[in-house]
């Protein structure tokens, strides 16, 4: 008979999960494993909210088993280290992002790719390989082995810090895998969200010259002036777009919407690269000529290994890159997620989990 | 009033043309220019018969201007040099390929791709710096500017080797430059026609280990004892696709009839590169999952610059690579048309043009 949420394993844990495809939070008591020699064990501070926790809560993807805790930005301070733990002591400040498990033997673990590891283990949402579920950080502790904790570093605010452990890799990662992290690089970024907007400062902080692309007119002073893009294109206006082809060296396309990427591919000089994060709904639709032509590349990306991972967390420090945040309590974690999906947030919400989430 | 184009230029010559959509190609007289101080002038050898021919008599991208001569795998013999020019004299074997003309001066023909520049002038069908129309290789002689000859190397045979100069450059560009052209490396290839024949060539030069992709099971005796390929898998069974999961560094797709293009993409390895030679006629749809999640590349590529196909040739001589052809009169080309409409050569028809074309 399988084990109640509560009894699953001896160490108790309370935190807010979606019991079904509504989507809907509310408290719960779990538990978590005992600390294992190579296991970190983190109080959380703070966890980020990204537009994955929203998929997941409601199924969209099909792959939610219920209940889903959900949560992988999450920020907090050590408690306990397990005896062969090296790297980590009682009272660091650590974070936890996308994965917490993979086989470490497979050629993608063996060349630092954790993300690619065919029997990786994410750190919420989908069974693990042994059976058990995977809990996130929307709750008052976290366990993790080592290998998939980050130091966190000291310059780096822990709150607005959060979001870069999804939203930074995942934007980091392909600015530097396909070269376009060049001083002088002319990087076009698509989308204005909680992707979009760290992925321009990224690319700013690699020197690119930043085109953000856009189908919010309104967003334009954000782009120009709130994060230093260098140009602003309303992606729907054909002049605009028009002007803009054949003039740079990639894009970082962050929409999850479903939009056309034929215009997208026209901005690009020959060998230019087109990188997906967002993952339309509908098949996207390109003629082969507009590769051909131009030898141009359509990419995706997905966060990065552990390493690319900590070292774009420094990175960061060093220059000074942070999320722009809306910091929340736990029990608003409903409406931010209606506010989310009307894109209603500048932009990225973080939950204030040690100050708000109550035990039971 | 627009000249004919017997009396365009000064030169008398004569050929086979296309008159309209039906693609049925007749003796025609027209001329060419005089050789001008960096012209190189030939007599046509061996002319290879390229799809795209068949796709430009027939007028199927629309961008054909009538009487169209086709022919831009091109061999022959000097016959006459420009005062200034440098790297060829009367009596050396030349070959000239799809370019004879660009800008010079923009970032592609400045980094030796001229096939990038946006003003590149085709072989034929295309008008010429002079305004005139450019008149292809199924025809006596040709005159080229001499930065668009390519220099025949020594023991690379002139008939088996001029489906090099399309075909050729068309399938070693993209394994070097996506860097599948290390030995180890498994590469795929779909499509076993004049394209694909010759990339099984390279790939297996470069030290690849080969798998053939092909609709056609019939196919695979060719493609393991004809052409040496590793392994052969029909495409359209579920069963092998699913063997072939996850295995392959690259594909070189040189199918141009429409094809799903998501089987191929789940038999790449994570950051593995499918590169579309073919232009199938209906725009491909690619789910964004299938790229993100593995980091995966769709791009395309189109011939080469002339330095690249200059190494290409020679790189086939050292490696004693030519395609497998079958050698026509030019009173054949109509049938040879046809058949190459259902697949029916292995795998090129190269022209016998100085043997065959006669003088009106």
């Amino acid at each position: 008979m399988a084990k109640s949420l509560e009894s699953e394993h001896p160490i108790k844990a309370y935190g807010y999960a979606a019991h079904d495809t509504t989507g809907t939070f509310s408290p719960v008591t779990f538990s978590r494993r005992v600390t294992g020699e190579k296991d970190v064990r983190f109080k959380v501070l703070y966890c980020g909210v990204c537009h994955s926790d929203l998929h997941y809560a409601k199924n969209e993807w099909g792959v939610t088993t219920y209940p889903v805790i959900p949560g992988h930005e999450i920020v907090g301070v050590v408690t306990e280290v397990g005896s062969k733990v090296e790297k980590f002591k009682v009272g660091d400040k650590v974070g936890v992002g996308c994965l917490v498990g993979s086989c470490r033997s497979c050629e993608s673990c063996s060349s630092d790719c954790e993300q690619f590891c065919p029997t990786q283990t994410l750190t919420y949402g989908v069974p693990n390989f042994d059976g058990t579920q995977a809990y996130g950080g929307y709750s008052d502790h976290m366990i993790s082995d080592e290998h998939f904790v980050l130091r966190w570093p000291e310059n780096l605010p822990l709150d607005s810090g959060a979001p870069l452990l999804c939203a930074g890799i995942t934007t980091y990662s392909p600015l530097r895998y396909f070269g376009l992290d060049k001083p002088g690089m002319k990087v076009g970024v698509v989308g204005l969200g909680g992707l979009g907007h760290v992925a321009v400062k990224m690319a700013k902080a690699f020197g690119a010259d930043v085109t953000v692309f856009s189908t919010t007119a309104a967003k334009k002073q954000e782009a120009i002036e709130g994060l230093k893009a260098d140009h602003f294109i309303n992606s729907r206006d054909e002049e605009e777009m028009k002007a803009a082809a054949s003039t740079l060296d990639g894009i970082i396309d962050t929409v999850s919407g479903n939009h056309p990427i034929v215009p997208l591919l026209g901005a690009l000089k020959p060998n230019g690269k087109l990188v997906l994060l967002g993952a339309p709904e509908k098949p996207v639709e390109l003629a082969a000529f507009a590769l051909i032509l131009g030898r141009k590349i359509v990419a995706g990306s997905a966060i990065g290994g552990l390493k690319e991972t900590q070292e774009m967390l420094d990175f960061s420090a060093k220059h000074g890159i942070t999320a722009d945040i809306e910091l929340i309590p736990i029990d608003y974690v409903n409406t931010a997620m209606d506010r989310l999906l009307k894109s209603d947030v500048r932009y990225r919400f973080v939950i204030d989990v040690a100050n708000s989430l109550k035990a039971e | 009033m627009a000249k004919s184009p017997e009396s365009e230029h000064p030169i008398k010559a004569y050929g086979y043309a296309s008159r309209d959509t039906s693609g049925v190609l007749s003796p025609l007289t027209f001329s060419r220019r005089a050789t001008g101080e960096k012209d190189v002038r030939f007599k046509v050898l061996y002319c290879g018969i390229c799809h795209s021919d068949l796709h430009f008599v027939k007028n199927e991208w629309g961008m054909t201007t009538y009487p169209v001569i086709p022919g831009h795998e091109i061999v022959g013999v000097v016959t006459e040099v420009g005062s200034k020019v440098d790297n060829f004299k009367v009596g050396d074997n030349v070959g000239v390929g799809c370019l004879v003309g660009s800008c010079k001066s923009c970032q592609s023909c400045t980094n030796d791709l001229e096939n990038y520049c946006s003003k590149q002038i085709l072989t034929y069908g295309f008008p010429y710096y002079d305004g005139t129309l450019t008149y292809g290789g199924y025809s006596d002689h040709m005159v080229a500017d001499e930065h668009f000859i390519l220099r025949w190397p020594k023991n690379l045979p002139l008939d088996s080797g001029s489906p090099l100069l399309c075909a050729g450059i068309t399938t070693y560009s993209p394994l070097r430059h996506f860097g599948l052209d290390k030995p180890g490396l498994k590469v795929g290839v779909v499509g076993l026609g004049g394209l694909g024949h010759v990339a099984v060539k390279f790939a297996k030069a470069f030290g690849a280990e080969v798998t053939v992709f092909s609709t056609t099971p019939a196919k695979k005796q060719e493609a393991l004892d004809g052409l040496k390929a590793d392994h052969f898998i029909v495409s359209k069974d579920p069963e092998q696709m699913q063997s072939a999961a996850g295995s392959l560094d690259g594909i070189i797709d040189t199918v141009s009839a429409t094809h799903p293009i998501a089987p191929l993409l789940s038999v790449l390895k994570p950051d593995g590169k499918l590169v579309l030679v073919g232009a199938p006629e209906k725009p491909l749809e690619i789910a964004a999952f299938s790229l993100i999640m593995g980091r995966k590349i769709v791009t395309g590529s189109a011939i080469g610059g002339l330095k690249e196909t200059q190494e290409m040739l020679d790189f086939a001589a050292e490696h004693g690579i030519t395609a497998d052809i079958e050698l026509i009169p030019i009173d054949y080309v109509n049938t040879a048309m046809e058949r190459v409409l259902k697949s029916d050569v292995r795998y090129r028809f190269v022209i016998d043009v100085a043997n065959s074309l006669k003088a009106p």
